[in-house]
């Protein structure tokens, strides 16, 4: 393997370069640990953290805003929203309450508090 | 008339930032004014995450974030005044507000500018054609989805490739509408290089470089737009127009400071920033009056903003308690390569060390910036890249500051 | 005659509905509706026909809103003497209506050659003869002198003390308010799509379904105008659309110029004019082109790039970085060049108010006076009604206020402390008022034009999800229904 990266970790987005074979990979091109970790899963198994907002049925036009607890499979990003469209939660509500759980290995939780 | 020894005009990051530093400085007589109805600004809309790794050393959204500083705000018992719309600031510190009790007129000590940004519109950008619904700031459409929880279209086109931009196109696939193209006028993106690649590259949006809407069609609701690619003087080459239909289109390009309050209070404006004038502790040329965040200088990263309002807060809270920052100061002026230094003057006999921010006239790989006053070199720095969208960062030490009567220079050398 | 003059609140969609008046106009523009605001003096019943979702839709939203000295038009003609008539009219009743127009003055510019100098001249003779009072002919550096932003190329001016600038929407939307306060009844989406005579009565249906009959019709419609003439069958004359670009500039270049700048005219138009507006910004064009199809309202890089040019030509320092929105209009010109303000061929009781292009604005009064005139001739009976009030309350009375009785009238209306539009500071309190008085505001833009919310740098961006909400809450109506401009002009695609 040959490839090139750029890192989204965080918003320096280091160039990554990442060559060898799967479970030997050597990346090159991090400023930080958590960049190599960001390559090696990029080339084996991509994960994203998804956010997006739920209706508050109990309150007019108003959503609540949520996140997946931790990264979930890039290929699964549909299906947890689909899985996000189809909740509907009650007012009041917490930020970091979990709405929903397990979703491909993560919880969707709300970021925001709705009186 | 009220009095309050520090008043700060806005409730987003900045604002919360300025008052919390301002009240841990022992200044306890401090409020916030804020038109909304909640502290947390454009941060409220801005659910997506990526936002604190610098500052708070997590990664959050933007909702969170904000709650981390309105907390804060809370703990101290800063009052708030919400669904207040400051409507006039006079050179000596008198702020009018306008809210559902009454005008309000507050005689303050020092004032914290912090009313943050407002998006370029259509009508700036003079994009030709007619004038259907459907054609959106980025912003505008952001703040329909997330807060009011309604779509603003299912096939879209965008202009400009700020962050906004990409964070929407994003936003906008994940809802199920078809991103047809960003495009972007100039031969570079705006944009952070991780939000091309997660909000892009992820859902195969493709990114039009050196390429415009050069006009848009349809007459009650947008039907669709014609792009084309533009020379180096950005003049649309004709042969290249294309037509892509599309119910919306979304603008991304640009943030301009809103300081209409700024400029009626007779503050000088810095025609590159769009922001006011301001040494180090973020102090306009009017005295008692600080600005920080979007409104001084449109920022990429929150975690900047917030760095940044708790130095005008601090400084606020100072100039309360002990009156002038010192007479010595030298101004800052961009050199090659770059685009503006902020701040635009330093005192020079501080104690404290200056950090000068900047932006790049364009995208660079490996520079070295110095930082030097006629022949001497105050500081130098190495970056492996640089890029417009990308804030530096560089900080000279205080001694080296002790003397120097010449204007500060900022210029980049690429290097090999 | 019928007297069932009543006051009417809001408006109706009246599907299949068969009402009786007196007059039917068609089309709520600057002219139908001045018309019908002069009507409504009289004893008599008037509804107001309107294709659109709002009034002032088609050359009365977007024209140079110039109040025109009356220089210009051939002597002998009906512009000239209704421009004449019209100047003092229009100061009159804008201030009846509370419609900011402002009495300042303008310069037409010659640039150094003999034939604009000449042309100069000309004009100010012509003014002379068509009786405007007050005309001068001033070298270029007195002209700079009073107005030091004028290019140095001009080498002559005529002085015209009498001329002004009116906001041409507004002054539509307040003339309508006030017939439909003195018992006008408008009628939107009514789209006329036949016109029958029978018995002295006509009979109007509308694509909508409506049918309304009355006992004379007037013809307002625009650049419709003779569609509509068609439809009563009567031929005689054909709209020729024109269309003009122009850029509106930001309130910090609302002070180049106090006066309102035109160029030498041509045979195209007035030429590119520089005009400061009564809401402060700064104003610069039209272009003129023949419009390619009727309504058809799109601004070009070409128009625009020679409305830019040709105003530095005048005022050389203007700014265009500040242009916050550039549109353009559509005018309705016939070959003959003059207004027609006539009874139909072979129609009784249709009367014509056609054509009707600079200075229709600054005329309309004394059109609709004029048209009034006609009218009588034609038959009708016009009785004096007491009740008739000509004042309107003026809708800007909190911005006007000093900061003590805008906190007085806030405690009194709390809504009129919520700033909704931070740009052009409007309240929500002038909003809600924008959409319960008449005419109504049914979408954005209607709020938009009767408040400036929305108007000002950020046009829109952040006050437009408020705006939608309170169309929403006070028209009880769903979200997705919000529209910018009528029918299909929808925002929102659906609810998540």
């Amino acid at each position: 393997m040959n490839r090139t990266l750029t890192c989204i970790i965080c918003p320096r987005g280091c160039t990554l370069t990442v060559t060898g074979e799967k479970g030997a990979l050597t990346v090159t091109g991090n400023s930080c640990p958590k960049g190599e970790q960001y390559a090696v899963d990029e080339c084996t198994h991509p994960v994203r953290t998804v956010t997006s907002v739920v209706r508050v049925y109990n309150r007019e036009d108003t959503m609540v805003s949520v996140k997946t607890s931790s990264p979930i499979p890039k290929e699964h990003i549909f299906d947890v929203m689909n899985a996000i469209h189809a909740a509907r939660v009650r007012a009041p509500i917490a930020a970091g309450t979990v709405i929903l759980t397990d979703v491909y290995g993560a919880d969707v939780v709300a970021t925001k508090s709705v009186d | 008339m009220l009095t309050h020894d520090i008043v700060v005009v806005g409730g987003g990051p900045a604002g919360m930032a300025a008052a919390v530093a301002a009240y841990d400085a022992g200044v306890k007589d401090v409020v916030i004014l804020d038109r909304d109805d909640a502290l947390g600004g454009i941060l409220r809309q801005c659910i997506h995450n990526g936002f604190g790794l610098h500052k708070l050393g997590r990664e959050l959204t933007g909702p969170e974030y904000a709650d981390v500083y309105r907390a804060e705000v809370e703990k101290r018992g800063i009052k708030t005044y919400c669904e207040t719309t400051v409507t006039g600031l006079s050179h000596d510190r008198v702020v009018t507000a306008q809210c559902r009790e009454g005008l309000l007129k507050i005689q303050a000590k020092a004032v914290i500018l912090a009313m943050g940004c407002r998006e370029r519109s259509r009508g700036a950008l003079n994009i030709p054609g007619t004038r259907p619904a459907g054609v959106y700031s980025a912003g505008t459409a952001q703040k329909l989805m997330n807060c009011d929880g309604y779509h603003v279209g299912r096939r879209v086109v965008i202009l400009g490739s700020g962050d906004i931009g990409l964070i929407m196109a994003r936003r906008m696939s994940l809802e199920g509408a078809h991103v047809e193209a960003v495009c972007e006028l100039m031969p570079y993106s705006g944009g952070l290089a991780r939000n091309i690649v997660q909000c892009l590259e992820d859902y195969g949006i493709p990114l039009y470089l050196s390429t415009t809407v050069a006009e848009i069609h349809g007459r009650k609701r947008v039907e669709g737009v014609s792009i084309a690619r533009v020379d180096e003087k950005r003049r649309i080459i004709e042969a290249t127009r294309r037509y892509i239909p599309c119910d919306t289109l979304l603008l991304s390009c640009g943030l301009i400071p809103e300081n209409e309050l700024t400029r009626n209070a007779g503050i000088s404006i810095d025609p590159i920033t769009g922001g006011a004038l301001v040494d180090e502790n973020r102090e306009t040329d009017v005295p008692g009056i600080f600005a920080c965040g979007n409104v001084l200088q449109v920022h990429d990263l929150v975690d900047y903003v917030s760095e940044e309002a708790e130095i005008a807060g601090c400084a606020a809270a100072a100039r309360v308690q002990k009156g002038d920052a010192g007479a010595a100061f030298v101004s800052t002026t961009p050199g090659n390569g770059v685009r503006y230094v902020l701040p635009q003057r330093v005192h020079t006999e501080g104690s404290e060390d200056v950090s000068l921010y900047l932006r790049v006239t364009q995208p660079f790989g490996k520079v070295r910036f110095t930082v030097s006053a006629g022949e001497t070199v105050l500081a130098t720095a190495v970056r492996l890249k640089a890029a417009p969208g990308e804030m530096e960062k560089i900080t000279v030490k205080s001694e080296k500051l002790h003397g120097v009567t010449e204007p500060i220079k900022v210029s980049l050398e690429v290097m090999a | 005659m019928s007297h069932q003059k009543q006051k009417r609140q809001g408006f109706d969609y009246c599907k299949e509905v068969k009402s009786m008046y007196d007059v039917l106009i068609v089309g709520a523009g600057v002219v139908g509706g001045m018309l019908a605001r002069q009507l409504s003096r009289y004893r008599l019943s008037v509804c107001l026909l309107e294709k659109g979702h709002d009034v002032a839709l088609g050359a009365s939203k977007a024209n140079s809103g110039i109040v025109h000295g009356g220089y210009d038009p051939e002597p002998g003609t009906l512009k000239a003497k209704l421009n004449a008539e019209g100047v003092q009219k229009m100061y009159d009743t804008a201030r009846e209506l509370n419609v900011p127009c402002i009495n300042n003055g303008s310069f037409v510019c010659a640039f150094g050659t003999k034939e604009e100098e000449e042309t100069i001249r000309a004009l100010y003779a012509r003014g002379l003869e068509n009786g405007i009072e007050g005309l001068s002919i001033i070298s270029g550096d007195e002209a700079r002198r009073r107005e030091p932003e004028l290019s140095k190329d001009v080498s002559l001016v005529l002085d015209v003390p009498n001329a002004g600038i009116v906001c041409p929407y507004e002054l539509t939307i307040a003339a309508v308010g006030n017939a439909m306060d003195n018992g006008v009844e408008l009628k939107l989406n009514c789209h006329v799509n036949s016109i029958k005579r029978e018995d002295g009565i006509f009979t109007v249906t509308s694509e909508e379904g409506d049918v309304i009959q009355g006992r004379f019709l007037v013809n307002c419609a625009g650049c419709f105008s003779h569609q509509i003439a068609r439809m009563a069958g009567d031929d005689s004359f054909t709209i020729i659309p024109r269309i003009g670009e122009y850029m509106l500039l930001d309130k910090n270049e609302g002070k180049r110029v106090s006066h309102t700048i035109f160029q030498v005219p041509t045979k195209e138009g007035k030429g590119i004019l520089v005009t400061p507006t009564v809401d402060g910004n700064l104003l610069t064009g039209p272009n003129a082109a023949i419009a390619e199809f009727l309504e058809n309202t799109k601004t070009t890089p070409e128009g625009l790039d020679i409305v830019g040019r040709l105003a530095a030509k005048s005022v050389p320092s203007i700014n265009f970085r500040q242009v916050i929105t550039s549109f353009a209009g559509i005018r309705s010109s016939e070959k003959n060049g003059d207004f027609i303000i006539r009874p139909a061929n072979s129609v009784e009781g249709m009367l014509h108010v056609a054509a009707i292009d600079s200075p229709g604005l600054t005329a309309s009064v004394a059109i609709a006076d004029y048209a009034i005139d006609r009218l009588r001739e034609m038959g009708l009976a016009t009785v004096e009604d007491p009740t008739f009030n000509g004042h309107r309350a003026d809708p800007h009375a909190f911005r006007k206020m000093s900061d003590e009785e805008k906190d007085a009238y806030i405690k009194e209306h709390p809504e009129f402390g919520r700033i909704i539009c931070r740009c052009e500071t409007v309240s929500e309190g002038e909003i809600l008022q924008a959409i319960h008085s008449n005419p109504p505001a049914r979408d954005v833009d209607g709020v938009k034009r009767r408040t400036r919310s929305g108007m000002g740098r950020c046009q829109g961006g952040f006050c437009l999800p408020y705006v939608m909400k309170l169309l929403k809450r006070e028209h009880g109506v769903a979200m997705e229904t919000i529209t910018k401009k009528g029918k299909e002009s929808k925002y929102v695609t659906g609810k998540m």
